[in-house]
């Protein structure tokens, strides 16, 4: 009952049918708008969210610039705190980490805090195999992994379901995985919530694993941090016997005290509320409380291949607030599927070519042109990561990584023949002459593809520069 | 060579560019004067009412009766070291978790609390108990002195220590997931009584 984001398409054709579908669109543009209305009204009662962004950057950056440094004081921390600490190369060595443990313990069912990490490497996919169950907790995963859907969001990867078809979805597949939705449901959110609340009780109290990623690690201390909202974190977190957290080594932060400005930006960013409803720090084992085995898996999957590129490593200080999804006008029109990756929207379209590189997926090499460079995710983003810049530094990369190849050439031709024209003077105004009288083609040969979705301006009869000479501007 | 000196050596080869000594300038933490006391705990009660929580305010010597009056008659569990005691209350400490979906509220204490947030922070020791007695249970009842209230976050990470296990709490649970509009009352208890007691 899960699927994957292999085989999807590149992002031109994915988004081409993203767009056909009305009711996606219809529910994203009440979703992002109702978010950035809140998001815009929290952040404005901070006088200082500028000085705030600044030091979380900057916070960040100091953890990304002597990672090495704080990942081995970390692993120190936890460990003298009883926590097992494994280090996974990719993917398959993490989800090989955790089934052992669950076999360990020999469950059938493992219960999970939402945790984007362990969506990444398609942890649920590899307990299946072993026949171990992965239950959802988080409210819109739960609606994911019901609907046999993919996430669109980071946050809220149900963001493309309204309440009705959340209402279905419940009524029809929630017997199956457990407790039945009662009879009545209605699409009111608080039975639909209400309902949740009922399926998934029995499974907390009789889960004996639990599965989590971490909004922050704090070196100094050895803490983990997990914010959220619904409280299934809390029982996931609390009441089975073990706990396995998922890490991106990216995750880390120096101090304690650095948790004072990350805990300020996050909510208010990604829910746009002054503080999320529930958020847990945990310094290893607590004797008598929660888990008495715990194991932290500090996960690599190319996180180390982005903190090589010297632009593309600030995209490492995300803190997956999700506001750059919200404010894109282009993620609100395509939705997150046709980005074909758990991280959709703006940072999706740098962090997976970042994480995965370039030249080797076509599909990977069509995100960095997922955007009209707006501009918008830059202003929003907490850490202040330059999007755009990123993405333009990206598109460099892809077409490196391309050079030479067939589909490439009418590209270069088109660019070469313009070097040539904008270099002369004489050249351009010959240019400019001929357009302004010819008439303008629909299609222009080996430019179709570029003029189909762009207009291309008439260009002027009589251009500046002939202008100029007659007003005598030279004089 | 083991994933972790491999991941630790891709770290360390990734940061080739990067001059060791470089610090991150931070910009310097705006220093606003602490409002008054008084102030702070309207403030902190006119947030957490925000949450669709249950806000008293009472003297000291009001208090047991204030918190006789938050909790049902029957079905209440209590952490060790609080200090008032609750007629009929069970010792959270006897309760097991699974029991704990029996009951019908809590009554804890709290470590600080944050005015501009909304927020309790509980750190779990006497007086509040192991996590899972303030989350199971579908009704929690605060007890907060006025004392506790800090302005912001950053009073609130200095006062804590990062040893003990923390839970910061904002109303009651709710969740953003359908339409992204909150909803109160999910896992978490569904019903938050938070009182302030003046000295």
């Amino acid at each position: 009952m899960s699927r994957t984001f292999v085989g999807m398409p590149a992002f031109p054709e994915a988004a081409h049918r993203a767009l056909g579908n009305q009711q996606l669109r219809a529910n994203l543009g009440h979703a992002t708008s109702t978010i950035r209305e809140k998001r815009a009204k929290v952040v404005a009662e901070v006088p200082d969210w500028e000085d705030l962004r600044r030091a979380g950057a900057a916070i960040k950056d100091d953890a990304l610039l002597h990672l090495d440094e704080h990942l081995v004081r970390l692993e120190e921390q936890l460990t003298s705190r009883g926590v097992v600490v494994h280090w996974a190369r990719d993917a398959a060595e993490a989800c090989a980490l955790v089934a052992g443990v669950a076999r360990d313990h020999q469950v059938e069912e493992v219960v999970k805090v939402k945790s984007m990490a362990t969506g990444e490497i398609g942890l649920n996919e590899a307990l299946e195999r072993e026949g171990i169950a992965a239950w959802e907790t988080d409210l819109a995963e739960l609606i994911v992994q019901l609907g046999d859907d993919l996430p669109s969001h980071i946050l809220v990867p149900a963001i493309h379901r309204n309440r009705t078809e959340i209402r279905d979805i419940f009524a029809t597949a929630m017997g199956a995985a457990g407790r039945p939705a009662p009879a009545d449901l209605t699409d009111d959110p608080a039975r639909l919530a209400e309902a949740a609340r009922l399926h998934l009780r029995e499974k907390f109290l009789r889960a004996r694993m639990a599965v989590t990623g971490a909004n922050f690690a704090v070196a100094d201390s050895g803490t983990l941090v997990v914010v959220e909202s619904e409280g299934n974190g809390r029982m996931c977190l609390t009441l089975p016997e073990v706990l396995v957290a998922v890490v991106g080594i990216e995750k880390v932060v120096p101090t304690w005290r650095d948790l004072d400005v990350l805990l300020r930006l996050l909510p208010r960013s990604a829910t746009g509320e002054r503080m999320n409803p529930y958020t847990s720090t945990w310094t290893g084992i607590a004797p008598g409380d929660g888990p008495q085995e715990m194991h932290v898996v500090l996960l690599d999957n190319g996180r180390t291949r982005a903190l090589a590129d010297e632009v593309g490593r600030q995209a490492l200080r995300c803190i997956r607030c999700s506001a750059c999804l919200n404010v894109c006008p282009v993620y609100e029109r395509t939705g997150g599927h046709a980005y074909g990756s758990v991280y959709p929207g703006p940072i999706g379209a740098i962090l997976n070519p970042l994480l995965r590189g370039v030249g080797v997926d076509d599909q990977v090499d069509s995100l960095p042109y997922a955007s009209s460079l707006c501009g918008a995710c830059y202003e929003v983003c907490p850490v202040r990561i330059d999007i755009p810049e990123v993405l333009v530094e990206l598109r460099a990369q892809v077409v490196d990584a391309h050079r030479g190849r067939r589909h490439g050439a009418s590209e270069r031709l088109g660019m070469r023949t313009a070097a040539r024209v904008l270099r002369s003077g004489r050249r351009l105004a010959a240019v400019e002459w001929l357009g302004g009288r010819l008439p303008m083609p629909r299609r222009l040969g080996p430019l179709t593809a570029w003029t189909r979705e762009r207009d291309l301006p008439r260009p002027a009869r009589r251009s500046f520069r002939r202008w100029w000479r007659r007003e005598g501007g030279a004089r | 060579m083991s994933a972790r000196e491999k991941i630790l050596g891709a770290v360390r080869a990734a940061l080739r560019d990067v001059d060791p000594s470089t610090v991150p300038a931070r910009p310097a933490a705006r220093r606003t004067p602490p409002p008054d006391r008084e102030k702070l705990v309207r403030r902190f009660l006119e947030r957490v009412a925000d949450y669709q929580a249950t806000v008293l305010r009472c003297a000291a010597a009001d208090l047991a009766a204030e918190i006789a009056r938050a909790l049902p008659p029957t079905g209440v569990v209590v952490p060790a070291g609080l200090e008032w005691s609750v007629p009929g209350s069970r010792d959270g400490d006897q309760v097991t978790d699974r029991e704990l979906d029996q009951v019908s509220a809590v009554l804890t204490t709290a470590t600080v609390a944050i005015a501009e947030t909304g927020t309790l922070v509980l750190d779990h020791g006497p007086g509040q108990g192991r996590r899972a007695l303030t989350l199971v249970p579908d009704r929690h009842v605060c007890v907060v002195r006025a004392d506790q209230i800090v302005a912001d976050v950053p009073d609130a990470i200095a006062r804590l220590d990062p040893a003990r296990p923390t839970t910061w709490i904002s109303g009651p649970s709710a969740t953003s997931d359908i339409e992204l509009n909150r909803v109160e009352g999910v896992h978490g208890p569904r019903h938050l009584t938070v009182i302030v007691a003046d000295r």
